[in-house]
């Protein structure tokens, strides 16, 4: 009885998340339509969406797998120059534009499953801090790589070329061009489409946490020897994990490149690793619907404090220690438990009642 | 207490959204004043770029406006070299009614403003942003500095006329478009002039401490010349080790070289002898750029560098063609479009970076590049 | 001769590295926490002794001195400010006030100095020894590996035989245990940042010394590579950091010169892979065995 019941509030939850999801995308797309909204509002629609998906993606490895990663952003990078790349070839077959972008998406994403299975296999046998560093290896290493990537097209077909730039003839162009990245993409991400894309996202993970590889997962997650000792295969979950997640990061990163005309290898670095961390814990492990505010909030927060111009980033740096000390602060704690207990004990007396 | 948390909670969201959409008023900052915008790193590690370029925007519009005629309106926004920000700085911008905009300080952020500019047909005139992929494509996208192969190719011709040196070795940085850029035309120039190149080795932002590998392979290979196509910082360094090395080849640097002379603790004497390319000098004698580096100095306690120079020539640039266009500040972004291409493609500009500059159709501008050398610590024509 | 020279420009990147290690891998071992923060501190510590040195004229010992000063107040003011009310809360939690406060001191840094680069006089002078044809080795180069040198000695003197160092070694192992032994574990955490911020300035003056751009940002890059030596050295141990600091500084400037100077980064965190992928918890990191 008691397993059904939580479950059911699960599920509850999640239709509370999606249910919340889809009004604010009603809203604001009621709100850009009649042009209330602010053309820097507009702008950061897509990117919110990419950094949501971004941060969803993150924490099931963090939160539900309970292994920290600092390199989610070279998933991302190999999601947006490989989805820029096969979207550019779609682009000589198909006319369609959401075609084209649906495609390089999915194709961003497997790319980035790839290399998340490739990160996969030292995490099997490092542990904690150990792995954290051999994730921002990783990112670090994606990040050089792309860095002297050289990717052309013409009519002679595909040229592929490391530290030296090939040569294109002059039908042709270079899709990535080393240090410069991609230049010359065509904008074709929409919000609907991101949305499109973070609706799926959501709903995958939703459906994996409440699945029976969800609850493996979280055993995994809470004790290891005891999972392991009742026949929970270590190595498929976390492998699965990692690719889920990259895969999703590679997604984000398509919608996100194929927002802007260029998208250069130094944009996903190390901080950018940092800062969907930071979405991910400020939003509390595990929690979905707290990623997602938080991605939102924390991507709009710098744009707001443009008044402060100079100091803008300074007060962001303010906020995110004032606001993990808060959120830390045993006596806050204790207001928000207290709060909850009353909660629930109200709501038992009316069941009883 | 759940209704109160409730109610907290959604406080806070109504305040970010209020605040968010309190730029949605028009602003009604008077009809006679002709809005300019621009975006550039004014926080981060790239901030001295966009801060330059900032203050030298900033110097030209109150001169401007103590003129009386035109008057104009600034508004640097901050991108902190990253595409991203910047287009969000566009758009902030563009709730501004922006009428002209000066572009992007750095390169890749600009080539994504570049496309953003063009799709709302609001000219744009960088002041330092040299790739070619920004105007590539884009009528009403113009430039200041010199775009990349034309640094790159005049370097090498310049080497090659002066017969500065038999054995090239280069050190560019290999995620930096600028450096890279400038470096695949020197390249090519230099294969078609026949010069000997003998070491070509590269850093990165994460790599730009330790140049002893660079230093040590262009020293093994002989190199008598080498050629520097990166900013200055960078350059301060490698003049550094290479004389803590001992190892003392010419050095030939671009317009980024320039303020290696005023960075603040550098030991002048390092930068003997070493040449370079740039438009423009902070310690040239003319009266304009006396003017503007005194009017600098005095607000900011800096000599400026080719950033400032370039954006001041910006300004003014927009304020001739403006005059010629007889633009006025009623006039939406579309119809000023339309006038300062047509102006830009015809007229001829002096500036504190070069004298006679006209633009092409591709937005490129043609200016004599200048060699100059340091001599007991100052710039001297090299001519 | 110009292997020679790679080995000891090697050397001396990777002392660097070694004594930035030393500071995380002190506050790891005690506080079991990843002080982000700590790259930054060095460069608050180059830019005290550039300001005493270069603007004041100040003898270049009491520039030294005072900027140690500076950067272990502040590292201790870092720690109570935003670590300690942290104590209890996971360890995330620590790893992103940490990166704030990164953010906060390199925000803080281009408010109070801007970003113009300075260039940092070197504090051993220019110049240098010729041992042999073709192999020059300058002070500084001499003067890093002798301080890291020096400190790495006085360090395991101080862990192994003085009470502090002592009562550190107990709170690392077990914290409860160490209470109720005596020892005071805010102050010996706190005393350990003192240490680590003190390094960090001399770690700030020798790296500006040897690379003299100082920017707000000066320290993040080596901070990151510092870290990724503590972890490649075994994070927790001292000679770890030693160790792993001399080995990346040594791979790196390799994969620099025989390799390619363009994918030298990707080399050296390829080689740390492997080697954490050989030996879990690095070099000289303590075998941990679960328990059920």
């Amino acid at each position: 009885m008691k397993g059904k019941k939580t479950l059911n509030k699960t599920s509850k939850n999640n239709f509370i998340t999606m249910g919340g999801l889809l009004l604010v995308y009603v809203i604001v797309l009621i709100l850009k339509e009649g042009g209330i909204t602010t053309n820097l509002i507009n702008g950061q629609l897509v990117p919110i969406c990419a950094y949501m998906i971004m941060a969803i993606s993150l924490n099931l490895t963090v939160g539900i797998l309970g292994e920290l990663s600092l390199g989610h952003a070279g998933f991302m990078s190999v999601g947006a120059f490989g989805g820029v790349f096969v979207g550019t070839l779609m682009q000589e077959v198909s006319d369609s534009k959401v075609l084209c972008l649906l495609v390089a998406v999915i194709a961003g994403g497997l790319m980035a499953a790839v290399a998340g299975l490739l990160i996969g296999v030292p995490v099997l046998r490092l542990r904690g801090d150990y792995l954290a560093i051999v994730t921002l290896a990783f990112g670090q290493i994606i990040k050089s790589i792309v860095n002297i990537l050289y990717v052309g097209l013409d009519s002679e077909g595909l040229h592929v070329s490391f530290i030296e730039k090939c040569e294109v003839l002059d039908d042709g162009k270079l899709i990535i061009s080393g240090a410069m990245g991609a230049t010359g993409i065509r904008k074709l991400s929409t919000f609907t489409f991101a949305f499109i894309v973070l609706v799926v996202c959501l709903i995958v993970i939703f459906n994996l946490i409440q699945s029976r590889t969800g609850r493996a997962i979280m055993a995994l997650r809470d004790n290891r020897i005891a999972a392991e000792s009742v026949g929970i295969n270590v190595t498929k979950y976390k492998l699965l994990v990692f690719s889920i997640s990259a895969a999703m990061a590679g997604m984000a990163g398509t919608v996100f490149a194929y927002n802007y005309s260029t998208v250069a290898p130094t944009k996903f670095d190390f901080n950018t690793s940092i800062l969907v961390l930071v979405f991910v814990v400020l939003g509390g492990l595990g929690s979905i619907r707290g990623s997602l505010i938080a991605a939102a909030l924390l991507t709009l927060l710098p744009e707001l404090l443009r008044e402060f111009s100079d100091y803008r980033m300074l007060v962001y740096a303010i906020v995110l220690i004032l606001v993990m000390l808060g959120t830390n602060n045993p006596k806050i704690r204790d207001f928000f438990a207290k709060m909850f207990a009353r909660k629930k004990t109200a709501k038992e007396e009316n069941a009883n009642g | 207490m759940k209704k109160m948390k409730k109610v907290v909670c959604l406080g806070l969201i109504s305040a970010m959204m209020l605040s968010a959409f309190a730029g949605c008023g028009k602003k009604d900052s008077g009809s006679d004043v002709i809005r300019i915008g621009g975006t550039g790193p004014l926080t981060g590690d790239a901030s001295v770029y966009g801060q330059a370029a900032k203050r030298g925007a900033e110097i030209a519009v109150e001169e401007i406006n103590a003129l009386g005629g035109l008057q104009f309106e600034l508004n640097y926004q901050d991108d902190t070299h990253d595409t991203e920000k910047a287009v969000n700085a566009y758009n902030v911008l563009k709730d501004w009614d922006v009428q002209i905009s000066l572009g992007s300080v750095t390169t890749n952020p600009c080539i994504a403003t570049a496309a953003e500019t063009y799709a709302d047909r609001i000219f744009a005139l960088t002041p330092s942003a040299s790739s070619t992929d920004v105007t590539k494509g884009k009528d009403n996208m113009f430039q200041m500095c010199f775009a990349d192969p034309n640094q790159g190719s005049a370097s090498a011709q310049y080497i090659n006329d002066k017969q500065l040196g038999t054995k090239i070795a280069i050190i560019y940085k290999n995620d930096d478009a600028y450096s890279t850029g400038i470096y695949e035309t020197f390249m090519d120039k230099a294969a078609a002039l026949g010069i000997n190149v003998v070491s070509t080795t590269t850093f990165n932002t994460d790599s730009q401490n330790d140049f002893s590998v660079q230093l040590n392979d262009a020293k093994n290979a002989g190199a008598d010349l080498v050629f520097l196509p990166m900013y200055y910082q960078a350059a301060a360094l490698i003049l550094d080790q290479a004389k803590k090395m001992n190892y003392a080849p010419k050095f030939f640097g671009v317009d980024g070289m320039d303020g290696i002379l005023t960075l603040e603790g550098f030991d002048t004497t390092l930068a003997e002898g070493v040449m370079l390319l740039t438009p423009f000098s902070a310690d040239a004698t003319d009266e304009k750029t006396v003017n503007f580096v005194t009017k600098y100095q005095e607000k900011h306690n800096e000599i400026p560098n080719q950033f400032a120079a370039d954006a001041y020539d910006c300004v003014y640039a927009i304020y001739e063609a403006c005059k010629k266009g007889e633009v006025t500040a009623d006039m939406s972004a579309e119809e000023i479009c339309d006038i300062m291409i047509a102006q830009f493609t015809t007229m001829s500009f002096d500036g504190l970076t070069g004298a006679g500059m006209t633009w092409g159709t591709n937005g490129e501008v043609t200016k004599a590049p200048k060699g100059m050398v340091i001599q007991n610590g100052v710039y001297v024509g090299l001519d | 001769m110009e292997f020679l020279s790679n080995v000891i420009n090697g050397i001396s990147l990777g002392s660097i590295y070694a004594i930035i290690a030393l500071g995380y891998t002190m506050v790891y071992g005690i506080a079991k926490m990843l002080n982000f923060a700590h790259g930054d501190v060095i460069m608050v510590g180059a830019y005290v002794c550039f300001f005493m040195t270069s603007r004041y004229d100040m003898p270049v010992v009491v520039g030294i001195l005072l900027s140690m000063f500076v950067c272990t107040v502040l590292g201790i003011v870092i720690e109570r400010l935003a670590y300690k009310p942290l104590r209890q809360a996971t360890s995330l939690a620590v790893l992103i006030t940490a990166i704030g406060m990164s953010y906060f001191l390199q925000n803080a840094a281009q408010l109070l100095w801007t970003s113009n680069p300075k260039v940092f006089k070197s504090v051993v002078g220019d110049g240098g020894i010729q041992i042999a044809e073709g192999l020059y080795v300058s002070h500084v180069t001499l003067v890093t590996i002798a301080v890291c040198v020096i400190i790495m000695i006085g360090l395991t003197i101080f862990t192994g035989k003085t009470k502090m160092g002592k009562a550190m070694r107990a709170c690392s192992e077990d914290k409860g245990a160490a209470q109720l032994m005596g020892i005071n574990v805010n102050t010996t955490i706190s005393i350990t940042f003192a240490i680590g911020s003190a390094l960090a300035a001399i770690a700030g003056v020798l790296l500006c010394s040897a690379y003299p751009n100082l920017v707000p940002t000066t320290g993040s890059m080596p901070g990151i590579k510092a870290f990724t030596a503590a972890v490649f050295g075994g994070i927790g141990s001292i000679p770890g950091a030693l160790i792993g600091g001399v080995l990346l500084g040594i791979i790196e400037i390799f994969a620099k010169a025989y390799i390619s100077t363009e994918i030298s980064d990707a080399i050296v965190f390829a080689v740390l892979i492997v080697v954490l992928l050989v030996k879990p918890t690095g070099l000289l990191g303590k075998k941990i065995s679960e328990k059920v």
